[in-house]
């Protein structure tokens, strides 16, 4: 063994200290999904939900998109936790497929119906910018807290698991956005609500990078020779 | 009384060789089960069992390299890359899992990571040791050397002709790099008129070159 190595071993030595072991992954998310939850009936309490329940189950596509919307966060959740361990499969990126499909595809269903469901109308262009800063506002302290929570383990791929992070605050932020969402599904709400998930998802992406190689967790560093 | 059954060649050889396999297996097993004890003593703060741990894991990480075709000049790095991984995610490891799976993972990721980082330096620097020898140096001018002499000589002659207090000054000031204090006691001379002889120096030389150029 060279120097080199037991140096950097007694450093390592050193620098010990007792660790708390990290709880499963799936119940690390179940922590953040239920503070989520929390931020959703706090929320209810402002929001008209006897229109919005009227809304949602006037037709397939509302409420398909709604449980679509929240079983991405779900799911997105759990993958990003599952993620952010040191030898985690990357195969668990794929999780939230199920429930992304679900959600687009009863988003885009929606633009092809013909008729307005009741106690909603079309959103204009100023109002579907409401939406936008409103998914916006509502990711920021959602992806402080999930980022913190992930910066907890080691994640070796930070890129993908920040990005999986940035698709659950996202997908959250959309569902409680149906609090305040007296609009009907059409091509330039669902437009803007793209726009604002694959931001958010950006924006995680490269932030939660550089948030995971401050935390000691760079990747391939080259020593001079 | 039945005949003795000797086992055929054939026979002895697999017995053998499942033998081996399973002394290998037990080994394995009781190796990653003394990983994984020592990792656990770590986790709550063990220095002893952690850095036997280490030492004990530098070989494994080491051929897990070269099996992800790290050439051998860079296996080191990966050990150390793991090894300081290790100490950042032990607190992510469940000892009642294999220790040498999650350390083989681990190794591999850190071993594809270096890899990428070699190719990208690679693709962003040549290796041209004729084109390196071969590059002119603009400041390499053969006449600069002949210049220099004359530049100097004259300064020497500039420097002769100055009055006999204003030259020391010079000397001590500026070509001996002395502090005003160290020249004041060599020179026998006081700090001010040290100051003054240099400023004059200074001008009278500067005004005599001025003229030869």
């Amino acid at each position: 063994m060279t120097s080199r190595h037991e140096s950097l071993i007694r450093s390592l030595g050193s620098d010990l200290k007792p660790v708390q072991r990290l709880r499963p992954p799936a119940l690390r998310a179940l922590g953040w999904l239920a503070i989520v939850g929390a931020l959703a009936v706090a929320l209810a309490a402002f929001a008209n939900t006897h229109a919005m329940w009227e809304r949602v189950t006037a037709a397939p596509d509302m409420w398909l998109a709604v449980i679509g919307s929240t079983a991405t966060a779900v799911l997105a959740g759990i993958a990003a936790f599952e993620l952010s361990l040191p030898d985690a499969p990357r195969g668990w990126a794929w999780l939230p497929l199920p429930g992304a499909l679900l959600w687009i595809g009863a988003s885009g269903f929606g633009c092809l119906r013909v008729w307005v469901v009741p106690a909603a109308h079309v959103a204009e262009l100023s109002e579907a910018r409401d939406c936008l800063l409103f998914i916006i506002a509502l990711s920021v302290p959602l992806s402080a807290l999930l980022l913190l929570m992930l910066r907890r383990a080691c994640p070796l791929n930070p890129g993908l698991t920040a990005a999986i992070g940035g698709l659950a605050v996202a997908a959250a932020a959309a569902t409680l956005l149906n609090f305040f969402h007296p609009y009907d599904a059409a091509a330039t709400d669902l437009t803007v609500h793209a726009f604002a998930v694959a931001l958010v998802v950006g924006i995680n992406r490269a932030l939660g990078g550089q948030i995971f190689s401050l935390a000691g967790v760079t990747a391939g560093r080259l020593p001079p020779n | 009384m039945p005949p003795a059954v000797f086992p055929g060649k054939a026979e002895v050889r697999s017995r053998s060789r499942h033998l081996m396999i399973t002394a290998e297996t037990q080994s394995r097993s009781a190796d990653d089960a003394r990983r994984a004890a020592q990792m656990a003593a770590a986790q709550s703060g063990d220095r002893a069992a952690y850095e036997a741990l280490l030492r004990d894991c530098v070989p494994f990480i080491s051929v897990i390299a070269g099996r992800q075709g790290v050439p051998p000049d860079r296996r080191d790095d990966v050990v150390q890359d793991v090894l300081l991984t290790i100490h950042r995610a032990r607190q992510t490891y469940d000892p009642t899992r294999s220790f040498n799976a999650w350390l083989r993972v681990i190794a591999e990721r850190r071993a594809i990571d270096l890899l990428r980082q070699v190719r990208r330096h690679g693709a962003r620097e040549l290796h041209a040791p004729v084109a390196f020898e071969s590059y002119p140096d603009h400041g390499a001018d053969p006449a600069r050397g002949v210049e220099h002499a004359q530049t100097s000589g004259r300064v020497k002659d500039a420097l002769a002709n100055l009055p006999a207090g204003q030259r020391e000054a010079v000397e001590a000031l500026v070509l001996r790099e002395q502090s005003l204090a160290e020249a004041s006691i060599t020179t026998r001379r006081s700090k001010s008129a040290l100051k003054v002889n240099l400023h004059r120096a200074l001008k009278a030389l500067r005004g005599k070159l001025e003229r030869t150029e």
